[in-house]
């Protein structure tokens, strides 16, 4: 890809990646009892990637965050099963999720739930899907 | 988990081993020295189940797999799944003995060869040892996949490759057949356990699946034993190193079919079909393999026409012997005819003895001298004593003299044939005299063949001046494992009793599980006066001895037989032109044009699912429950027809993709709308991302064309476009219209007490439905790493095209 020189959207996405990336973050957090989730959030937090891509030249990013996203891929796809493995160890059939309410300092009573690790490998799975492919794509010359 | 079940997977756990026990070792300890423990300890173990089993009972242990499906791993042992575990076993052994000395630790791949064996061993125990019919199945392709790696385990040489394909498609066809037999049987009894299919002879043989249920399995059976005309794969499958022919290739896999003959007696015995298409097939191939074993010149092709004869034999014991089901429990009939099955037992376990060992010499031989070409041979007996005296024990014994184990398995043949000849049903009035004449100049052959096999090979002029190595006699390790199998063929000779006690009885009650109280075996015994068989005997070896003397004479008779019309011409035929052809057609569709594509898909769409909702009467529109429509309803619907006749009319691809992008946050407004905010953001970001992907796709594609086609083509276009759009709007319409059973959101509104979670969404995503999920991402990444992996390694020279551009 050519380099462009657009001094505006540069300054834009700067301040924008940041606000994706929180609003990606709180989309996954909220996701157990208000809209988002795993999928949701990991694809917005890929979305952002793309724009960092797509204003920025694909080396300076790539140098800038040194993450073999392939592999990223497989490891949410690792935690995934793996949660479902966990319920088995202890004799529950496979994906069982529990949950329960606990108090914890700072927080206070707090839900915690196995759901939500398996939703991070969900989240996982999907950046480093999305980000594999754009990448591969685009940087095909 | 029982010991059993244990002892057969032991041989695919101990795989996983051996290439780290290869890494660490070699070249100081030979791999093969590690593995020899798994069919040695294997063998041990089913030594000690003899007494018990001998004793008329049977063990059985079940491994629960998929009982929804009643696919269960259960091992099963009667006297003849621990007859053949023992040969697997125990010749395994040998095998891996001999194959230590055979193979060199330096040069060869050895890691790769002993995970292809163990993997062959464990599959074949899995296929003896199992009563689940489809868990047999599976280990029956096993052996087929292992055998394949096995034949082309030399893979830069052409013929092992071709020999490999020749015996996968072959055995693999069969193996395919089979299972549609399996199927049909499972349907009929509606039970997968071939013990409980027992139980059910008489529902199974009156129903009108059971021609074609037998005729399918029996086609496994035969294209895995190397049965006429599919034994074309043998001789090719010979290209593999020596301990495999000698262990797959004669002791063992090619006897998966008979085993299942012999298993699969109780059901299909006793009927016309059944005796006709086993016994029939099975003289025929005893008479092709011996017949063709004589023009060859390699001696494992020799050997491996010889192996395909004498499979015939066994088979057609095991087809003359199913008659006596037809006989019933009582009458004399019953225990003459059923001697048949008894001696094909016999013979079975005597083949391996002395197949084995013939094997081995002639790997030996090969190894020694570099060739195994009987032009070039011959002289060898002083050089190599041993080998010489082992390959006329096991030729010998093959030729059916005394005072070897085959001649007591032949004679019992010519007397099963003789038997056969008198009997009184199936049609056998009229044609049984064929079979003992048959039987009999078979035999003479192959007495030939034994004959070129010892005399060629060992005597006359020796010829060593023109081979390439310095002979002599092979290593003690080589020839410890044929010296073991030749001593065995002589003790069966003496003490068949034992043998027939401990082995062959059980094996025998396990073949007519029904016949048990009228079939006790006489006693074995090498002399019995001056009766038919004997004679038989003498004028195989007189006019035996006589062809031998004159093979000069009469071997150019050969040459006459025209080599188009060959087995093997007509593979090779068929295979060429089934590539050709389907090549042909291949492309007549496959254009590479994705429009083309698309046409093909949304018409088959357009008439399977048009077809059904057609012909179910599916066509109903029920209104009464819709909510009200909007005036926002009708704005963006406006918007969405007008964005989506942009993307017809675009003159270029920027406002392509533009609308598209525009359809699609349109669509996610309808989720606003219906207050779905979990898919309106999905649906968003989904947009984003997809448009941003086209926008890079953009630069690699060619200006947008206009593509200049004929006037029907764009009719035909016109027509599959319009119809989907109309079948996707009938069936969305027709939904709410045909309620056929009570709405299950009910259940995921508990969310909250179920999985803790007030986000119904996501409870179902990562919760109620979370295998779904899972399954979901994993076929993500895998679609990720295909982009990735089709993108970055692309074929050299699609690359160069590309940079030309």
């Amino acid at each position: 890809m050519k380099k462009p020189n657009d001094l505006l959207i540069r300054s834009v996405t700067k301040v924008a990646v940041v606000i994706i990336f929180t609003f990606a973050i709180n989309l996954f957090i909220s996701g157990h009892h208000y809209p988002g989730g795993g999928f949701i959030g990991g694809l917005t937090f890929a979305s952002a990637l793309i724009l960092l891509f797509l204003t920025f030249d694909m080396e300076s990013v790539r140098k800038n965050i040194p993450v073999d996203f392939k592999v990223l891929a497989a490891v949410g796809v690792l935690i995934a099963v793996l949660t479902g493995v966990g319920g088995m160890i202890l004799d529950y059939p496979f994906l069982t999720q529990a949950f329960g309410y606990f108090n914890i300092p700072v927080f206070g009573k707090t839900e915690l739930a196995t759901a939500v690790i398996f939703d991070i490998g969900v989240a996982l799975a999907v950046i480093g899907t999305a980000v594999t492919i754009i990448m591969s794509i685009g940087d095909d010359r | 988990m029982s010991w059993l079940h244990i002892a057969i997977l032991f041989p695919f756990l101990f795989a996983v081993f051996v290439p780290l026990l290869y890494k660490s070792f070699t070249p100081r300890i030979h791999t093969g020295w590690f593995v020899v423990s798994v069919p040695l300890f294997i063998f041990i173990y089913l030594l000690t189940f003899i007494p018990k089993i001998s004793k008329g009972h049977t063990l059985y242990a079940v491994v629960e797999w998929l009982p929804s499906y009643d696919i269960n791993f259960t091992a099963y042992v009667d006297g003849l799944s621990l007859l053949f575990g023992l040969l697997i076993a125990g010749i395994g052994t040998l095998v891996v003995i001999y194959s230590i000395y055979y193979l060199s630790k330096y040069r060869e791949a050895l890691n790769n060869f002993y995970v292809y064996l163990l993997l062959f061993m464990g599959a074949m125990l899995g296929v003896v040892f199992s009563d689940n019919i489809y868990v047999l199945y599976v280990f029956w392709e096993i052996t087929s996949v292992s055998s394949f790696l096995l034949i082309s385990y030399w893979y830069t040489r052409e013929r092992s490759r071709y020999g490999a394909q020749k015996s996968m498609l072959i055995t693999v066809f069969g193996g395919l057949s089979m299972l549609a037999g399996f199927i049909m049987l499972s349907m009929i009894t509606d039970t997968n356990s071939i013990r409980e299919m027992f139980e059910m002879v008489d529902i199974i043989q009156l129903h009108e699946l059971f021609i074609p249920a037998m005729v399918l399995i029996l086609l496994g059976a035969f294209t895995k034993s190397a049965q006429f005309p599919f034994s074309i794969w043998l001789p090719d499958a010979m290209e593999a190193p020596t301990p495999i022919s000698a262990y797959l290739h004669s002791a063992t896999m090619v006897k998966a079919g008979i085993y299942l003959v012999a298993r699969l007696t109780p059901i299909f015995g006793g009927t016309y079909e059944w005796f006709w298409l086993v016994s029939g097939i099975g003289i025929i191939t005893l008479l092709y393999g011996s017949l063709n074993a004589v023009k060859q010149a390699d001696l494992k092709a020799l050997l491996a026409y010889s192996t395909i004869s004498q499979l015939g034999l066994i088979m057609s014991l095991l087809g003359l012997g199913s008659a006596a089901l037809y006989y019933g429990n009582s009458t004399a009939e019953t225990s003459l005819y059923a001697a048949a099955i008894f001696a094909g037992i016999f013979h079975l376990i005597n083949h391996s003895t002395f197949k084995g060992c013939l094997f081995m010499v002639v790997g030996i031989i090969d190894h020694e001298t570099g060739t195994r070409d009987i032009r070039r041979l011959g002289g060898l007996m002083h050089i190599m004593p041993v080998s010489f005296t082992l390959t006329l024990i096991g030729s010998f014994s093959m030729a059916g003299l005394p005072p070897f184990n085959g001649f007591l398995s032949k004679e019992m043949f010519f007397t099963a044939a003789a038997n056969a000849a008198s009997m009184n049903i199936f049609s056998m009035e009229k044609i049984g005299l064929a079979i003992p004449i048959i039987a009999w100049i078979a035999s003479v052959f192959t007495f030939v063949y034994c004959m070129i096999l010892v005399f060629k090979t060992f005597k006359g002029k020796n010829k060593l001046e023109k081979l390439d190595k310095h002979v002599h006699e092979g290593s003690i390790g080589l020839l410890v494992s044929p010296l073991i199998l030749g001593a065995l063929v002589i003790i069966f000779f003496f003490l068949p009793n034992t043998v027939a006690e401990y082995l062959l009885q059980p094996a025998f009650t396990a073949v007519l599980p029904t016949l048990a109280d009228a079939i006790k075996v006489k006693h074995i015994s090498a002399w019995h006066g001056f009766n038919l068989e004997l004679f038989m005997t003498l004028g195989v070896v007189i006019l035996g001895s006589i062809l031998y003397v004159h093979l000069k004479k009469w071997h150019r008779i050969y040459r006459l037989y025209p080599q188009a019309m060959t087995l093997n011409n007509l593979y090779n035929f068929g295979l060429e032109y089934t590539q050709s052809i389907s090549r042909k057609i291949t492309d007549y569709y496959m254009t590479g044009s994705i429009r083309h594509y698309l046409v093909y898909i949304f018409a088959f769409i357009i008439l399977v699912v048009g077809g059904s909702l057609w012909l179910f009467d599916g066509f109903k529109i029920n209104t009464s429950t819709d909510s009200p429509i909007s005036i926002y309803d009708i704005g963006i619907v406006t918007a969405v027809f007008f964005s989506a006749a942009a993307v017809l009319f675009a003159r270029n691809r920027m406002t392509a993709i533009t609308a598209v992008g525009a359809l699609g946050f349109l669509v996610s407004f309808f989720f606003v709308l219906f207050r779905a905010p979990d898919l309106a953001l999905t649906q968003l970001v989904v947009e984003t991302v997809t448009t941003a992907l086209f926008l890079l796709c953009f630069y690699h594609l060619p200006a947008l064309k206009k593509e200049v086609s004929r006037l029907p083509f764009k009719m035909t276009n016109a027509v599959i476009s319009i119809g989907i759009g109309a079948l996707v709007t009938v069936i969305a319409l027709s939904a709410s219209g045909n309620r056929m059973f009570a709405s299950i959101s009910i259940f995921y509104e508990n969310s909250y007490k179920l999985a803790g979670a007030k986000n119904i969404v996501n409870a179902i995503l990562v919760d109620f439905r979370g295998i779904d999920t899972m399954l979901e991402i994993l076929v993500l990444s895998i679609a990720g790493l295909g982009v990735y992996t089709l993108i970055k390694l692309k074929l050299v020279g699609r690359g160069k095209d590309e940079e030309a551009e």
